[in-house]
């Protein structure tokens, strides 16, 4: 089991869902018409959330500021139609509660903000001034855990930053949004990896790219080459969850992240493809985030597509351009299928980190009871983070969160592998995420 | 678009096509080759043992929940399972009422009474072979069946010992004759040195089933034609085996013989005796092994290490049972204490 791995860039753990990318890894980018009605949440970013500077009624054009950030981990949100100002108010969001939205009515004009324009002397600016831009236009994470991207560009200066790693791993099943932004902008995407070089000035930098996108690797390996960048494209072998930070640093570079700790205090730092890409749109256009990539599939949604989606679109109108869903569609989930947040309100809007909306049937979700732990032993085996998950879930449910807390809850990264492979159906992730909760509620307590 | 109740859960979304009963049914099938070596070495009555052995252990499975009112998932196979690997622990000449009996304890007193599938600490079966050890020592330990095809010069079945047995004794009058010549006479030891000879010849016996011994231990061939399987569907891992058959052979290879150290014989002792049917499909039984890696080669070692003193120094001629369900007992300490690295706790905070 063990042998392979000093050979092999990859981590100990892991599983090999089904891909199903076949759904739609060869369909191009197809733009989605924006909706008649946009719901923006003011929160769409790990932070705090940023408060509203416009008002009902207000007249607004794509890239136009429609809220000021509050702190510094903290980034604004953008119309993105032009169009009024219908409303400023609660509406679902895809995370499940109900939160502060702007909602705009689509005038059809689709007209861009004046304030968007190309600035040919981009590369001139310094890391703070690119910074700047990067924190008007709004930029999060793109891999979905949206955290802001200034504030990930700026690590404080006892933590050097030696390597730089994008991320094109695109680990979930069924996503293919990131392999065909690889495979169609990958001159953008490089452009936006050249501005964060020379914010960061690493000493070295790797792309990472997962093998079942060969293709991919290629179009990378030509854009680095042809704009000179100074890049390792790595193809990885395909393993859950090679896309998640912390388990892509260690394949990379061996380095592991300690436990509590950031990949900075290993000297890395980790962007996705479609933030770099993003970041170039901000600095040398001066273009906020106004839409993404989004992957629509699943066998529940009558035509899978690769979109381009406008953020503030509902679900369903994403859904009903790919012909609506069928009659056996059970779940829909925002994200992948490892991940992801499963949704009861389609109405919900596309926020900055909905890289996929999937659609599964009864037959794929196979929703099953969950029965008795027989101690098999496949979880511990197939935790990348070297937890035991049944354990854990065990301890959650007598509430002894202390001791899970010492069983290592807290390092959890909720992949999702353990349950995955759980032959008895237990909800593993549930009972870590229970745990979770409940340890950050009493700290928050206590503090 | 349409009104429709979305199926809300937490991630993740997909599971693996394996189950409870998937892995139970499964490792039936890779007991079946053994069984039906059983029946062709053995006879019919063989059948009947495993007949009587899992009718029994199903039977009472169902009885006991549905008399605590609990859903009766005797499906799962696992009832099931584990009447066949003590009907394989058995002599095939058992009275019917042996293995019934064995296998209402086994599942009574060794499963249910915890809780059932998932909550007991020791190995069922075994559990209940050991209560009809205890119990009926002589129902248990006489192999007067001659395996179809022959056995060791039919010396084992004319004795109703087995070839592990057989060694013992022998080696204990080659032992005698050195402390104390003079008591032993030389035709005792001229014999019990024939015996060693054709035993430590008779390896293809041993590997292919032609020897005495409980049904399902005597081919080692059938057996491991299963544990294959088995391990090509990822059900068990090497990890436990390979530690178990590993020190076993190393301390019979030190200490099993009687001509002092590095003496001993460890191919014999891997091949006889219930140690290819226990390293592969009893210490490895999931609900009764280690959960980490580190805890399973533990496991094995400890399993070995005490199959050996009970061969060696022990009255028993064979340990695989006893050393299986002692270091059961162990578990609970492995699992707290042989725990994997957490990912990033390597280095000091």
């Amino acid at each position: 089991m063990g042998l392979s791995l000093s050979l092999r860039k990859t981590f100990k753990g892991g599983v090999h869902p089904p891909e199903n990318k076949n759904l739609t890894e060869h369909k191009p980018i197809e733009v989605l018409p924006p909706p008649p009605l946009v719901v923006i949440p003011v929160q769409q970013h790990i932070g705090a959330p940023s408060e509203p500077v416009v008002k009902v009624g207000d007249a607004v054009k794509i890239g136009d500021r429609l809220t000021e950030p509050t702190g510094f981990v903290s980034v604004p949100v953008h119309a993105t139609v032009s169009g009024t100002v219908k409303a400023i108010e609660p509406r679902p969001h895809p995370l499940g509660t109900e939160v502060l939205s702007i909602v705009i009515e689509a005038d059809g004009e689709d007209a861009w903000s004046d304030a968007i324009q190309d600035d040919p002397d981009y590369e001139k600016l310094s890391a703070d001034e690119m910074r700047q831009r990067i924190r008007d236009a709004g930029l999060a994470g793109m891999g979905g855990a949206a955290f802001p991207t200034h504030v990930k560009l700026s690590p404080p200066p006892n933590k050097p930053i030696d390597t730089f790693i994008l991320n094109g791993a695109e680990c979930e099943p069924y996503l293919t949004a990131d392999h065909r932004l690889m495979l169609e902008h990958a001159d953008e995407i490089v452009r936006g990896m050249k501005l964060i070089l020379q914010i960061l000035q690493p000493k070295q930098a790797f792309i990472g790219i997962e093998n079942n996108k060969m293709d991919a690797v290629e179009a990378m390996k030509k854009a680095v080459r042809e704009q000179g960048i100074d890049a390792k494209v790595v193809a990885l072998p395909v393993k859950y969850p090679q896309g998640a930070e912390k388990q892509l640093i260690k394949a990379l570079t061996g380095r592991e992240v300690p436990r509590g700790g950031l990949p900075m205090d290993v000297g890395c730092l980790v962007q996705n493809v479609g933030t770099a890409r993003a970041i170039y749109h901000a600095v040398a256009k001066r273009r906020p985030l106004v839409e993404r990539v989004v992957t629509v599939t699943g066998r529940g949604v009558k035509e899978q597509k690769n979109l381009l989606v406008r953020i503030g679109t509902p679900f369903s109108h994403a859904l009903e351009y790919c012909g609506g869903v069928t009659e056996d569609a059970v779940k829909l989930i925002m994200g992948g299928p490892m991940m992801g947040i499963a949704q009861f309100n389609p109405e919900v809007p596309v926020i900055k980190g909905t890289s996929g909306i999937l659609v599964l049937t009864e037959r794929e979700a196979r929703v099953r009871e969950a029965g008795v732990c027989i101690r098999c032993g496949r979880c511990v085996e197939a935790c990348p983070m070297g937890l035991m998950p049944t354990v854990l879930h065990s301890l959650v449910n007598h509430k002894r969160f202390d001791e899970a807390k010492e069983y290592g809850v807290l390092d959890c990264i909720e992949c999702g592998s353990c349950a995955f492979v759980c032959p008895a159906k237990l909800p593993l992730v549930h009972s870590m995420k229970w745990g979770k909760m409940e340890l950050s509620r009493r700290m928050k307590k206590a503090s | 678009m349409e009104e429709r109740m979305w199926k809300v859960s937490a991630s993740p979304h997909l599971s693996d096509k394996e189950s409870i009963s998937k892995i139970m049914w499964l490792v039936a099938a890779s007991l079946a080759p053994a069984g039906i070596g059983a029946v062709y070495f053995f006879g019919a009555h063989a059948a009947w043992v495993i007949f009587w052995a899992v009718v029994a252990a199903v039977a009472t499975e169902a009885a006991i929940q549905k008399l605590m009112g609990k859903p009766v998932t005797v499906s799962d196979g696992s009832a099931f399972v584990t009447g066949l690997l003590l009907a394989y622990n058995m002599p095939a000449e058992s009275p019917f009422w042996l293995p019934i009996i064995g296998s209402v304890f086994a599942i009574g007193l060794g499963k249910q009474i915890f809780g059932g599938l998932g909550y007991n600490p020791m190995n069922p079966a075994l559990l209940g072979r050991a209560f009809l050890l205890a119990s009926w020592p002589t129902h248990m330990t006489i192999f007067r069946t001659a395996p179809h095809g022959g056995t060791i010069s039919g010396i084992d079945v004319e004795t109703g010992a087995t070839p592990l047995n057989l060694l013992k004794l022998s080696q204990d009058v080659l032992r005698q004759a050195k402390i104390n010549p003079a008591e032993m006479p030389a035709q005792k030891v001229a014999e019990a040195t024939e015996h060693i000879s054709k035993l430590y010849d008779a390896y293809g016996n041993l590997f292919w089933g032609k020897v005495g011994g409980c049904l399902g231990e005597t081919s080692v061939f059938l057996l491991l034609l299963g544990a294959a399987f088995l391990l090509y569907k990822r059900y068990i891992d090497l990890r436990i085996p390979v530690a178990y058959i590993g020190t076993v052979a190393l301390l019979t290879w030190m200490f099993g013989g009687t001509d002092g150290l590095f003496t001993g014989n460890p191919l014999f002792h891997v091949l006889a005796g219930g140690l290819i049917l226990g390293a592969f499909f009893m210490a490895t039984d999931m609900v009764t092994s280690p959960i980490t890696p580190k805890g399973q080669w533990v496991f094995g070692i400890g399993c070995g290490i005490i199959t050996v003193v009970i061969r060696l120094i022990g009255g028993y001629p064979e340990g695989v049972s006893y050393s299986i369900l002692l270091m059961n007992l162990t578990v609970p300490l492995l699992d707290r204490w042989a725990r994997p690295t957490i990912f990033g706790g390597a280095a000091k905070k």
